[in-house]
């Protein structure tokens, strides 16, 4: 296999700058170890110009969070002509707002948690507090408050009582002007990746008893233990694996996803939400679940590579 | 070719999993690490680090300074040195003691790698696993990696307005000896504390001294803020209280030269000295020679004064325009300490605050500070922040100050139209809680961000 120039994109100004450089430096390894020309570029304002001086062949996005993942470094490499790893922006900008993503879902009859959605300005300008009341009569305590948009645990807070859910929200309008009330589900979490839309095996996460309520905790590396394959009946996993499929098919990221879910204790799966740009750390679930499936790191990324689209061939 | 490329495997953490020691698992991930990430931008006003303002030092001193170590000893720099450090060095540390009236004989004296160096030594030498330090509340968040690694348990006592509470330390030791826990050592910044801001009064720092003495207890007075005065009656070191009984002092460059130097001291009863004198030949064998004699050259007349009363008036300065700016810009309900003089006011926002979600928010409007968790092992500090002054211009700090209190501003009114109006706003901690100990790595901030103020 010949090299190729790649430009690998990591970091950023997202809050899951950590994770991304960390996604970034594991896929700039194994490019290299497949014999490209790598060029690794924590994205700045120098964005344009860095491209420009690598000249790639191909954009490998390894960002996470705002501006790598809701389709806006998409659009700018549309601009520019460049073929990219990844969904297009539609998908990206689609899957990154959870509200968005969790109407189109439910209109679709693809089962997710119910929720209300509320933006800043309506608490501020239309008196969305009078509808406060409303979450219990509808969702029920607990809930979960989450930002809109944004990826891992940053701003998701749980309220057990209708006192919690003013600082809950205050807590994730810290990250986004948008945020969802979810009713919680009590449940098993598991994680459906999906490459070049065939769904992987399913995984599970396994967070230490003690922290069940504690969700920073839940999302710290070292805290939570992941099995895959999950410990599933054949039919629940087939059904998590079909529900992903049309999730990815809805929103448009068949060609690499993961998919959140909840199995609960009536053995119900809910789609939490779907990821366009999957972590790559060597904790993160699509790599395991790769691993899982017969394809170790350096396929994946191979995989991952082959599925880029050039923009001009459209 | 890549030139990293030779090192990427080093990444592939997975590897090496197998070999990591058990300790290394307390490094975890946490929300506040991802975010302190993302201070260290340019655009970025960073009210976050702990930086003195180095633009200030003449370079021309420097050059001065560096020839005559060069023209006098440029061959004992270049050389390896005494693990206690050169007495030269340590007789300079005797004379900069002097200043603040402390009496220290050069062989009570270690000079280390910085004042964070005599943190771990002193932990190498005292702590096991499970052992306990009493520590301020909040505490030095750079202190609290050095705890968290030798596996000590912390136990926070609160402070006030005149520093930790003495009577809550003599409670929490009666409550430890009960349990049947002796504390190895009580760990304190009596003097412009970091992060509070505040300073042990002279009655509790007597009160102190005689508690550790009657208990047996080591104190480590972490002291690297004490020239920095700015106002008020300096008060005597405990070190200076005890005698060298009980006090294990730690001093520093840092703040009154350079940090880069990376020069720092500790004076310590004579057995517990030759313990950390162990402890360093074991981790850096012996201080730079390069920068002992840099700094002993240095200080060789009275002219490092002259520097230390610039950078009083500078800091002063910069102190006064940020309490200023708080008060302009706070909301009611927001409190912080007003500091006699070092580097930081700690501040209070109203309880329904977080301190860690709020820097999310402040991070997008590019101004950023140290939220309170990072300063308590135990979930506490939740609504306060750690506000530096020192490494800031007067308009940054103004300008930081505004962005802060307006979305402090914001997020209140927010909660008052949440909430249906306004509310009682005094803070309510939460009870400690012993498994959230947030290990924050504070990332430093470029050169090239310390600035000159416009004066």
């Amino acid at each position: 296999m010949t090299g190729r120039r790649i430009a690998v994109l990591k970091g950023g100004r997202s809050f899951e700058r950590q994770v991304s450089l960390v996604s970034g430096g594991r896929v700039e390894d194994a490019l290299a170890r497949a014999g490209h020309d790598v060029t690794g570029i924590d994205v700045g304002a120098d964005l344009v110009d860095r491209l420009r001086a690598a000249d790639p062949e191909v954009v490998f996005v390894a960002l996470h969070g705002r501006d790598g993942e809701d389709g806006t470094v998409q659009e700018l490499l549309e601009a520019l002509g460049l073929a990219y790893t990844g969904p297009r922006p539609a998908a990206c900008a689609l899957s990154s707002d959870k509200v968005l993503a969790k109407h189109l879902m439910q209109d679709a009859g693809i089962p997710t948690p119910d929720f209300l959605a509320f933006g800043e300005s309506t608490f501020k300008d239309l008196g969305a507090s009078g509808a406060l009341p409303q979450i219990g009569d509808r969702l029920h305590f607990p809930v979960v408050v989450k930002p809109a948009r944004g990826g891992s645990a940053l701003g998701v807070r749980f309220a057990a009582t209708p006192e919690e859910v003013p600082g809950a929200l205050i807590a994730a309008l810290s990250y986004d002007d948008r945020v969802l009330v979810e009713r919680f589900v009590r449940g098993r979490e598991l994680a459906v990746s999906i490459l070049g839309g065939e769904a992987l095996p399913v995984v599970e996460a396994i967070p230490s008893a003690e922290d069940f309520y504690d969700f920073e905790a839940r999302y710290t590396i070292g805290r939570t233990r992941f099995v895959c394959p999950a410990g599933l009946d054949h039919g629940v996993a087939a059904e998590a694996q079909r529900l992903a499929l049309r999730v990815v098919d809805l929103l448009g990221l068949q060609s690499c996803a993961r998919v959140d879910l909840l199995l609960d204790a009536d053995g119900a799966l809910w789609v939490l939400e779907a990821n366009a740009i999957p972590g790559m750390t060597e904790t993160s679930l699509l790599p395991q679940a790769a691993d899982a499936a017969g394809l170790d790191f350096d396929d994946l990324i191979t995989r991952m590579l082959a599925d880029a689209r050039d923009p001009r061939s459209r | 070719m890549d030139a990293r490329r030779p090192n990427s495997a080093a990444r592939e953490i997975e590897r090496y999993a197998a070999l990591f020691a058990s300790r290394t698992r307390v490094m975890t991930s946490s929300v506040m690490r991802d975010l302190m990430a993302i201070t260290e931008r340019p655009e970025v006003i960073s009210l976050a680090g702990g930086l003195p303002d180095t633009s200030t030092f003449p370079p021309e001193t420097m050059a001065a300074v560096m020839a005559r170590v060069a023209s006098g000893s440029s061959a004992r720099a270049l050389q390896y040195g005494p693990t206690n450090g050169l007495l030269q060095t340590r007789e300079t540390v005797v004379r900069v003691m002097a200043a603040s009236g402390a009496i220290a004989d050069p062989d009570d004296i270690l000079i280390t790698t910085g004042g964070q160096q005599v943190i771990d030594l002193v932990c190498k030498a005292l702590i096991d696993p499970g052992d306990v330090i009493v520590a301020e509340g909040p505490t030095y968040p750079g202190a609290v990696p050095a705890f968290t690694a030798y596996e000590a348990d912390v136990v926070q006592v609160s402070m006030d307005d005149e520093g930790m509470r003495v009577d809550e330390l003599e409670e929490t030791l009666d409550r430890l000896e009960r349990e049947g826990r002796r504390p190895k050592f009580i760990y304190t910044i009596p003097t412009f504390q970091n992060p509070g801001g505040v300073t042990l009064s002279l009655p509790r720092r007597k009160r102190l001294v005689e508690v550790a003495r009657e208990r047996e207890i080591l104190v480590l007075e972490d002291d690297p803020y004490g020239l920095l005065r700015f106002e008020g009656e300096p008060l005597p070191t405990l070190f200076e209280l005890d005698g060298g009984h009980f006090v294990i002092y730690a001093g520093t460059f840092s703040k009154i030269l350079s940090p880069g130097v990376r020069l720092g001291w500790a004076v310590a009863p004579r057995p517990v000295l030759e313990k950390l004198n162990l402890g360093a030949q074991e981790s850096t064998l012996c201080p730079s020679s390069f920068t002992q004699l840099f700094v002993c050259a240095y200080f060789e007349g009275d002219g490092w004064r002259a520097y230390v009363d610039e950078l009083i008036g500078l800091y002063r300065r910069r102190r006064d325009v940020m309490l200023e700016a708080l008060e302009r810009y706070m909301p009611e309900g927001a409190s912080w300490t007003r500091p006699q003089g070092g580097l930081f006011v700690w501040a209070t926002m109203p309880d329904f605050l977080d301190t860690t979600d709020l820097l999310a928010l402040a991070l997008s409007h590019n101004v950023a500070f140290v939220p309170g968790r990072g300063a308590y092992l135990d979930g506490r500090g939740g609504a306060s922040m750690r506000l530096n002054f020192s490494g800031s211009t007067e308009d940054e700090i103004r300008e930081g100050i505004a962005r802060i209190g307006a979305l402090v501003r914001e997020q209140v009114d927010l909660y008052q139209a949440l909430t249906g109006g306004p509310r009682d706003t005094r803070r309510r901690e939460p009870e400690p809680r012993t498994d959230l100990a947030d290990v924050l790595a504070m990332p430093r901030r470029r050169d090239d961000a310390a600035r000159r103020d416009a004066r």
